[in-house]
């Protein structure tokens, strides 16, 4: 099953209050998926983001004592078991330093994405990263409903393979395997055994390859196989598509302040001005985008 | 007589309009905050008028039986899904599977319908305003899918013997479905519903589309592959 919320801010209206109404939504979501759960939220920042994941009561202090010298004047933000570390230095260096310590796991970086996922049930793991208390232009989340791989954090959405970049997705891939194969070949990573990753890596190598976002996801409509509604955010905003068949839900609320998408209208009802919002369902097959 | 659905549970609102008091006058509500709700007004078995002011979640009107039920918002999937008699009247659009596997009552869409309209209908009749989404009235079985706008791809696949008429363009007809002839006899038919529910269009200007009847009927040049 799986649930899947997104929200874009038109203006800086809802700004402050962008983490407040994406609990709204993930908690409204929750039946759809009670295994984990996970959310991006995009914040710009003059510096880079590395949201890092501490494994195994691997400690702040320990991190912080690797981490001397090896990054540029490191700011850190601790909230459960992940860190924020906010630094000037660029990912081609700071990236293989931090794959390389085992006890940490890199979940997404980029100047304006935080990423923060956990096993349990969506509305103890929003309360646990105080995600009411976030602010920035747009912000995706995901309950999930275990199919495709095992119930860890790794097989746990917003997956991210790219700067900026994050994909969360309803519905399962028959091809991933192969398509894992293929893209490993051309030097994209994979941490778990997930399908949604395969297809977070299959946007991440048509983008570095300077293909545009829409041109990314209608090329994906022949080259992924099997049923999903996918929300891919990016720095400037987020695009949503339907598989051709559209058997997995989603429903689009528009105000003059905002776009919001979620599996059901539920996930919305608690939005501002929502019952005059333009509310419609994305056409299967069509790539709609916002911002990016 | 008034419910508020942020004040109570779906559950006892549903089950008291599920057990009408025979003896009751009190016949009309009216539901307020319904907010994305799943399964509202499914199983209502009474003569009764129900008025949801706002949106709904899935299957909201299900099973329904001699109830009216209007839905002043949008519907989720499956809106009076085997529906039996009454009447179902969505002043906004619809998601899909609208009145699929419906048995009889009108089901009114005053928006659009996305894929799957009508899917395996049974007898139900389908009035859809705007436009249908893909694989409309798919295995559609009997009764009457009436549509004042669109279709989408693979209209009536896999069609038994309901009746499909559209007034506007038809993007593909599915597997084994047929454009048939708009005769008296059908305009007359067409006409008695449209004019049951008030609806102004000209009966003329629509085309039926209905089964060739070449996939379900046993053909007797194949008795040798038995």
């Amino acid at each position: 099953m799986c649930g899947i919320v997104g929200i874009y801010l038109k203006n800086k209206k809802y700004n402050k209050q962008l983490g407040k109404l994406l609990t709204g939504m993930m908690n409204n979501m929750a039946s759809r998926g009670p295994d984990s759960a996970g959310f991006a939220i995009y914040n710009k920042s003059s510096k880079f983001k590395y949201t890092v994941c501490l494994q195994n009561n691997f400690e702040l202090k320990d991190l912080k004592k690797l981490l001397k010298n090896k990054i540029a004047n490191a700011k850190y933000k601790v909230i459960s078991d992940h860190v924020v570390i906010e630094s000037s230095s660029k990912p081609e260096k700071t990236i293989p330093f931090l794959k390389s310590i085992k006890q940490i796991d890199l979940v997404g970086y980029g100047k304006s994405i935080e990423i923060f996922k956990q096993v349990g049930n969506p509305k103890d793991v929003v309360k646990k990263f105080s995600l009411n208390k976030f602010s920035g232009s747009h912000a995706i989340g995901h309950t999930r409903m275990a199919t495709e791989s095992a119930i860890t954090t790794d097989g746990s959405h917003p997956y991210s393979t790219g700067e900026d970049e994050c994909l969360v997705h309803n519905g399962s891939l028959s091809n991933h395997n192969n398509l894992r194969r293929t893209l490993v070949k051309d030097g994209i990573e994979f941490k778990s055994q997930n399908d949604t990753e395969v297809a977070a890596g299959y946007i991440s190598n048509s983008l570095k390859n300077k293909t545009s976002l829409k041109d990314t996801l209608t090329n994906g409509l022949k080259d992924l196989d099997g049923f999903y509604t996918f929300i891919t955010g990016t720095q400037k905003g987020f695009a949503v598509l339907r598989d051709e068949i559209a058997c997995k839900p989603a429903v689009i609320a528009e105000t003059k302040d905002y776009v919001a998408i979620a599996s059901e209208f539920q996930a919305m009802a608690h939005l501002p001005d929502v019952n005059k919002a333009n509310i419609y369902e994305p056409k299967p097959g069509v790539v709609y985008s916002w911002g990016s | 007589m008034n419910f508020d659905l942020s004040k109570k549970s779906l559950t006892e609102v549903n089950s008291f309009l599920q057990k009408i008091d025979p003896k009751s006058n009190q016949r009309e509500f009216v539901i307020k905050n319904p907010l994305g709700n799943h399964a509202l007004c499914a199983g209502l078995q009474d003569e009764v008028q129900v008025t949801i002011k706002g949106h709904v979640g899935y299957y909201c009107a299900g099973m329904n039986k001699n109830a009216n039920i209007i839905i002043e918002g949008n519907v989720g999937t499956g809106v009076a899904e085997n529906m039996m008699s009454g009447l179902v009247h969505v002043k906004g659009n619809a998601s899909q599977s609208a009145g699929a596997t419906g048995h009889g009552g009108t089901l009114v869409i005053d928006g659009d319908a996305s894929s799957r309209c009508g899917i395996s209908m049974k007898g139900i009749d389908i009035i859809v305003k705007g436009s249908v989404g893909h694989m409309s009235a798919f295995m559609a079985q009997s009764g009457n899918l009436i549509i004042l706008g669109d279709a989408d791809e693979y209209l009536g696949d896999s069609i038994y013997e309901a009746k499909i008429y559209c007034l506007g363009k038809v993007k593909s007809l599915g597997a084994d479905c047929i454009e048939k002839e708009m005769n008296e006899k059908e305009i007359k038919h067409l006409s008695s519903i449209l004019k049951a529910q008030n609806i102004k269009a000209d009966p003329k200007k629509f085309k039926r589309y209905g089964s060739a009847r070449n996939l379900y009927n046993f053909k007797i040049d194949n008795v040798s592959s038995y």
